[in-house]
């Protein structure tokens, strides 16, 4: 009697059960989500496109002369270009050293340096740029005088306010990528060719430059790509440090744009090349990573031996710390000095000490409460409609549900390309005009989040769902269950703690989001990080350093709480 | 008698003038609330709205602050797009009322309380009035630039010896340094500001920023600026010292107006009536260091009074025309 069931059961997971598929009540659900995706992405880009090709007198390629021809465009390209190589190459020295250390080797408190590249990892790049400007301000900043102090030099040490210090800050958050996608294939790499190597007398740094360097290679490539991607779509950091010296970015000139009288038509012409950019980058990396020609890489197979690093044990250490105190721990001082002092760049004497600037920016400033309501809102509501959806996509193209559901992945990943302004471009365009007028309400921004975060959902929903046997699915099934019930009673439960860790993913990323939002807010519509960008422009020190440390402290609050439902580090890798 | 009946009349005239009814105030109550677009510096703007809160209780005061332009920006933004949010709108670009006001986007308002304020802080058509004024001057900071070595005029900021050590403000994003720009482009030509940028100023948004900026020190030279927040900046203890250039001093009159699709327009009239009365511009004065258009305002004694010193006033209608080619070259000199 089990013969029928299980050819029913082979059917389902092959895909060929059209007949069973046709009664499926749960059929719409997956199509529904599966068009959902594709009109998220579609509408956004394609709005740009049309818009870039049109002037107000009809179709015409002028836009795009325009901006590929004015100076002044041409530069801040050539800027975005500059910074985001130099800080992609610095990401990967300081991620794949940090990445190497943290996993080959046996370098001390390993959990506290993942701990603090995670928090480096969830600070917002434009409040790390603030926090610098207070720190290495050519005359004011706090490390330029304190070194002006000790050696008696007039000149500052660091000037922030330059491309150089630009590309600093923002490879500082932008490291925390490489870190990851490095520590995961040093976890992966097996000793047998260290191993050989060693018996063929090579020294352990030789070993390191010709063997494991040379296989992590590709990653190395990938990261760096990771990196540069990053850098090429922040906004905030650019703005912050940038604009003061007179350094325009894609970014920042997109933004531009849209100052009154708007130029809609430009910015869309000039968002074309910078997502022609991202696509290609992204293609790249997939060719060097996808390209499984280290088979070393991998595999699981042979055994890991961590490097002993000696006496350079602690010397190591606090190298590892002193470059984690730029990203963490120096921001992180000065923001807290300068939430609770009158004068920041002051001594914080009991004269100084002041909690005006929490009752200012919590009470009396009208916008906040509003702002920081609407952000946890958003939080809340796009990280869990977020992985509902990314779930069912994830599952859909993990049971291959529908036919072509490999392409939905295409879809779902899109955004990844389509840095956070560009796509707010195409949300402003979209959206500001009948038949569907979001803008001016919440609702454009949880658009724009649900479409940024959807990568990131989906990811880890997808190897989730690729971690769950589809056995006691199809058991359920047999039983009488529909596939819906399935996914509820059983797969759900098991992806739990998958599913939390996307949902949080997705909740600190929208919280931290400036560059989206900075096109998309209407007063009533204002976000925290908004409103710390508008509080910049008018130098309101105090009230952005408390706004900042909230926000710092929820997402903290987020992980360890999702980290003690699902008992493990969110930002691990197999260890 | 003719003369006592004549003095009644005309204080029953005053009284009915400056207050509002009590319908008016009934009306305004109904619809509980009034948005507010402002380009007045935070603190001040929030004062403001406490005052107003205080007053009629009931009626809540949203305030919005940003730049002056990015205020026109939104409501510009809004219009296109059909929303109706904003009531009140305030900047320091009186180009900005022209336009608004050309494109049907202002609602005619008579303000009572606005009868006694001089030519110069009223539209002649009744559309929009000027809440406040402030100067755009010079300041630096004298723990690290002696008063004898300060600069005394516009021309002493091109001098190379301030190379890195000023800072602007800028007018793609504020009302007074536009207003700024035009006044000085007009005394001495674009050349001055091509010559001011090889200075390698620091650039900053807001006409208020470049306050803490000089308190802290960061640069000693603000070649720009509000100066009712230079004066706030200073009134706290920071190391500030403001100067008047003889040559002339930039006058920014700051005007406020009701939004045609106002969605509380009693509440914005009732707003609007209270920021012109004596009360409200008299706080103005006295704790955010601004001149007004009310007549019998009185200011501190520590500020210059406005006839003592040569004023720089701007033609709205220019300012509005050369909007663009003041940002344009301000971005070509400056880089951003």
């Amino acid at each position: 009697m089990s013969l029928p069931g299980t050819r029913v059961l082979e059917r389902i997971r092959e895909g060929r059960g059209f007949r069973l598929k046709r009664w499926d009540p749960t059929l719409p659900i997956w199509i529904g989500a599966a068009l959902f995706v594709v009109f998220l992405m579609l509408l956004p880009v394609g709005s740009i496109f049309v818009t870039s090709l049109y002037n107000e007198l009809g179709l015409t390629l002028r836009n795009y002369l325009e901006v590929f021809t004015e100076e002044a465009y041409l530069k801040a390209i050539w800027n975005t270009l500059v910074i985001s190589f130099w800080v992609g190459v610095i990401a990967v020295l300081i991620g794949s050293l940090l990445a190497w250390l943290v996993t080959r080797t046996d370098l001390p408190w390993k959990r506290g340096i993942r701990a603090l590249v995670m928090a480096s990892f969830v600070t917002p790049p434009f409040l790390g740029a603030f926090a610098w400007t207070l720190l290495a301000g050519p005359n004011a900043g706090l490390l330029n005088n304190l070194y002006r102090s000790v050696s008696g030099a007039q000149e500052p040490l660091f000037n922030i306010f330059t491309m150089t210090g630009l590309i600093f800050v923002m490879a500082l958050y932008s490291f925390p990528y490489v870190f990851s996608m490095i520590a995961n294939v040093c976890e992966l790499i097996s000793s047998d060719l260290e191993d050989a190597a060693n018996i063929l007398g090579a020294n352990k740094w030789k070993i390191a430059l010709t063997i494991t360097l040379p296989l992590t290679a590709p990653a190395l490539f990938g990261g760096f790509i990771l990196a540069f991607l990053h850098s090429l779509s922040l906004f905030g950091a650019p703005a912050i440090l940038g604009l003061p010296a007179g350094l325009h970015t894609i970014t920042t000139q997109i933004w531009a744009f849209f100052q009154y009288p708007p130029r809609m038509d430009l910015a869309a012409a000039f968002s074309i090349p910078l997502l022609l950019a991202t696509m290609g980058l992204i293609a790249l990396q997939k060719k060097l990573l996808g390209r499984r020609g280290y088979s070393t890489v991998g595999g699981r197979g042979g055994q890991k031996r961590l490097l002993s690093l000696g006496m350079f044990r602690v010397p190591v250490l606090l190298l590892v710390l002193g470059i984690l105190s730029l990203s963490v721990f120096l921001p992180y001082g000065i923001l807290l000095k300068a939430a609770l002092a009158k004068a920041w760049a002051l001594p914080l004497t009991w004269e100084n000490f002041t909690l005006g600037n929490f009752a200012f920016a919590f009470f009396q400033y009208g916008d906040t409460q509003a702002a920081i309501l609407n952000t946890f809102k958003l939080g809340i509501l796009t990280a869990t409609v977020g992985t509902i959806i990314a779930a069912l996509i994830a599952y859909i193209t993990n049971r291959q549900l529908l036919r072509g559901a490999r392409y939905l992945t295409f879809f779902v990943l899109a955004p990844l390309v389509i840095p956070g302004i560009v796509l707010a471009v195409g949300l402003f365009i979209a959206y500001t005009r009948p038949p569907i007028i979001l803008y001016g309400t919440v609702w454009i921004l949880f658009v724009a989040y649900l479409t940024k975060e959807m990568p990131i959902g989906f990811s880890q929903t997808e190897s989730t769902f690729k971690s769950i046997h589809p056995e006691l699915e199809d058991a359920t099934r047999i039983m009488g269950a529909n596939r819906l019930q399935a996914l509820k009673d059983i797969t759900v439960p098991l992806a739990r703690s998958g599913l939390i860790a996307a949902w949080s993913f997705i909740f600190i990323g929208v919280i931290r989001e400036l560059s989206a939002s900075i096109l998309l807010f209407t007063p009533q519509s204002k976000v925290v990080s908004v409103v710390i960008f508008d509080l910049k422009e008018e130098g309101q020190i105090g009230a952005i350093a408390v706004l900042g440390i909230l926000l710092l402290a929820v997402s903290f609050l987020v992980i360890l709480g999702v980290q003690r439902i699902v008992g493990r580090d969110l930002f691990a890798t197999k260890e | 008698m003719k003369k006592t009946f004549c003095l009644m009349l005309i204080s029953l005239w005053i009284s009915w003038t400056t207050v509002s009814s009590a319908q008016e105030i009934e009306a305004a109550k109904k619809e509980g609330k009034v948005i507010w677009y402002t380009s007045l510096a935070l603190p001040s703007s929030t004062a403001l709205a406490h005052l107003f809160m205080n007053k009629y209780k009931g009626i809540e005061v949203e305030v919005h602050r940003t730049g002056s332009q990015r205020v026109l920006q939104r409501v510009m933004q809004e219009a296109s797009a059909g929303i109706k949010t904003v009531d009140v709108i305030h900047t320091s670009d009186a180009g900005h009322f022209v336009l608004l006001k050309e494109k049907g986007l202002l609602l005619k308002y008579v303000a009572k309380g606005g009868e006694s304020f001089p030519a110069g802080f009223k539209d002649s058509d009744g559309f929009y009035y000027g809440m406040r004024a402030t100067l755009s001057v010079i300041a630096y900071n004298p723990k690290l630039v002696s008063d004898k070595e300060a600069p005394k005029t516009w021309k002493e900021l091109l001098d190379s010896k301030w190379r890195a050590k000023q800072v602007t403000a800028h007018p793609g994003y504020s009302g007074i340094i536009m207003t700024h720009v035009l006044a000085l482009v007009k005394q001495y030509g674009w050349n001055y500001f091509q010559e001011l940028a090889k200075n390698k100023l620091h650039i900053v948004q807001s006409a208020n920023d470049p306050a803490g900026v000089v308190a802290s020190g960061e640069r000693p030279v603000g070649v720009n600026g509000a100066e009712y927040f230079y004066y706030k900046t200073l009134k706290q203890g920071n190391p500030i010292k403001i100067l008047y250039p003889k040559e002339g001093v930039p006058l920014v009159v700051s005007p406020t107006a009701i939004a045609k699709d106002a969605p509380h327009p009693n509440a914005a009239k009732l707003f609007t009536e209270f920021i012109l009365t004596k009360t409200a511009q008299q706080m103005l004065a006295d704790n955010e260091g601004l001149y007004t258009g009310h007549p019998e305002v009185t200011y501190p004694n520590d500020k210059p009074k406005l006839k003592d010193l040569k004023l720089l006033a701007v033609d709205p209608d220019e300012l509005e025309k050369r909007n663009a080619e003041i940002r344009k070259r301000f971005v070509e000199f400056f880089g951003a």
